[in-house]
């Protein structure tokens, strides 16, 4: 099928695209890669009568440094963010994350921030995202604000971002040094994640002195394990230990059942998968 | 979500364009809405893209846009103004076959050859990244593209072969 009509619009900077929005009001969607939005406006789930391209926007794309953190214009594709140097030394593990998501093709296309504003429960960014701190930049007609991951998932596909706002970087805190490993769990190719793991470790002589994790498809909202993190402070890297320290990861998370499996299931997913993406992280 | 169809008179709201496409420059008008697979096939003729899906999954519709692999299903026609396209139909030189469509003949990597034109442009575009691919690396370079008649073992076989014609440097000697 294809979409229903709508006006057109590619503007050149945020700005005209903030003006294009507010005059537009709820009618309108931003159009980033498309990778999400035009399959469902293809199967006339969505029918927006004005679509705003953020494509032609030169200052939303690309990888800098920033001193404590980098930054990552939220119009970079997902492949960017995988070939960059800076993110592979600084955040490895979103690095490995946008490297399991869809396919080749999609990744040409599909953007780091339309992926977060999508909030797909099942989407790979967001973990990695809230694992290593991250904070969102947006701006609105009222100027800019910056949103921790922490607070800007909220629920099932929905963000801290209002409908005349738009997500233009991501600050990730550099975790240079540290280990990072993105453990997805699938079971077709091409597939979204059943349950998935973010984490970062930093370790020294075969222990671990910090870790980060978060957990993808566990509830609506990605969410960051912090009693697992502190369990694992000071645990030797080695299976064992390891797998003591995250028995308990699933607590609290109130995961789907659907048809790739129950909640139970998932929990006990989560425990393995940490327990991989852990050791993985820790170079174990 | 609310759905609601035909608000306007088809023809209302037009964009000009301007994309190369296979090597040729056009300046079309389209609709806003036009997909870029539905402009190739039916404003231009190329209908060697093919549209194997209603989901974004089956990777039938892949072209390049600016020498990267995307599905052309999951794409406006308007999002490619100012840039370039290559589709199936663009890769034959002077009636020469690209090493990779004369890989997927002599390996019978094809059966009902349905997937075959995606299958092909995303092939090029992993081999680009990668000249010498093991086996499994080609079937996870390939995992946006369905095989409706399951022929993958030959067409893992085409895409190492064309690799390695290619690395070798013998024009398309690819057995
Ligand atoms: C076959 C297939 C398989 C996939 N598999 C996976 C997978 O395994 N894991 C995964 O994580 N993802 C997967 N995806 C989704 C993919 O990652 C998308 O790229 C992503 O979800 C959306 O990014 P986009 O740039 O395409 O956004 P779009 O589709 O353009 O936009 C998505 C939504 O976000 C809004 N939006 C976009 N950018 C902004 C912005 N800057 N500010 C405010 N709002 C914005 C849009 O208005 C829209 O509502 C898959 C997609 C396909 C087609
Ligand atoms: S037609 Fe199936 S992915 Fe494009
Ligand atoms: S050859 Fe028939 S779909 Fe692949």
């Amino acid at each position: 099928m294809i979409p229903t009509e709508f006006d057109y619009h590619a503007p050149e900077s945020v700005d005209e695209a903030l003006r294009l929005l507010a005059g537009a009001g709820d009618e309108a969607k931003l159009l980033a890669g498309g990778q999400s939005l035009l399959p469902v406006m293809r199967l006339r789930m969505a029918a927006p009568e004005v679509v705003i391209d953020l494509g032609r926007i030169e200052a939303l794309r690309g990888v800098r440094d920033d001193g404590e953190s980098i930054v990552i214009g939220a119009m970079t594709p997902h492949f960017e963010v995988v070939e960059s140097a800076l993110v592979h030394e600084h955040a490895l593990v979103l690095s490995e994350a946008a490297a399991t998501v869809a396919d080749p093709q999609v990744r040409h296309r599909g953007t780091f921030g339309g992926a977060l504003a999508h909030a797909d429960p099942a989407g790979d960014m967001p973990a990695p995202v809230l694992a290593l701190g991250g904070e969102l930049v947006i701006q609105g007609p009222g100027g800019q604000r910056t949103v921790a991951a922490a607070d800007f998932f909220e629920d099932y596909f929905t963000t801290a971002l209002g409908e005349d706002e738009i997500l233009t970087e991501i600050r990730i805190p550099k975790h240079t040094g540290w280990g990072g490993h993105y453990e997805k769990f699938t079971r077709v190719a091409q597939q979204w994640s059943i349950v998935a793991v973010a984490a970062a470790v930093r370790a020294e002589g075969g222990s671990i002195t910090e870790a980060r994790v978060a957990l993808t498809n566990m509830g609506s909202v990605p969410i960051r394990a912090t009693a697992v993190e502190q369990a694992l402070a000071g645990t030797p890297a080695d299976a064992d230990s390891v797998r003591a320290a995250v028995a308990a990861v699933a607590e609290g998370t109130s995961p789907p059942s659907d048809i790739n499996g129950d909640a139970d299931y998932r929990r006990h997913l989560a425990a393995v998968l940490t327990r991989r993406a852990v050791l993985a992280a820790s170079g174990a | 979500m609310s759905v609601k169809p035909w608000r306007r008179r088809v023809g209302e709201f037009m964009s000009r364009i301007s994309v190369t496409v296979d090597g040729v420059s056009y300046q079309d008008d389209v609709e806003p809405r036009t997909l870029l697979v539905h402009y190739l096939r039916e404003q231009l003729g190329k209908t060697g893209t093919v549209v194997g899906c209603d989901t974004s999954n089956c990777g039938a519709c892949t072209v390049h846009l600016d020498g990267r692999s995307v599905k052309s299903c999951s794409l406006l026609a308007v999002q490619t103004d100012g840039h370039e396209v290559t589709t199936i139909e663009g890769l034959s030189t002077d009636g020469e076959l690209h090493p990779m469509q004369k890989a997927f003949h002599e390996n019978h990597a094809l059966q009902c050859g349905f997937c075959t034109p995606g299958m092909i442009m995303q092939s090029i575009d992993f081999v680009q990244d990668n000249p010498s691919p093991s086996d499994e690396e080609v079937r996870h370079g390939l995992e946006g593209n369905l095989c409706r008649c399951t022929g993958y073992q030959n067409i893992v076989k085409a895409v190492q072969a064309a690799a390695s014609a290619t690395a070798a440097g013998t024009e398309g000697g690819a057995r």
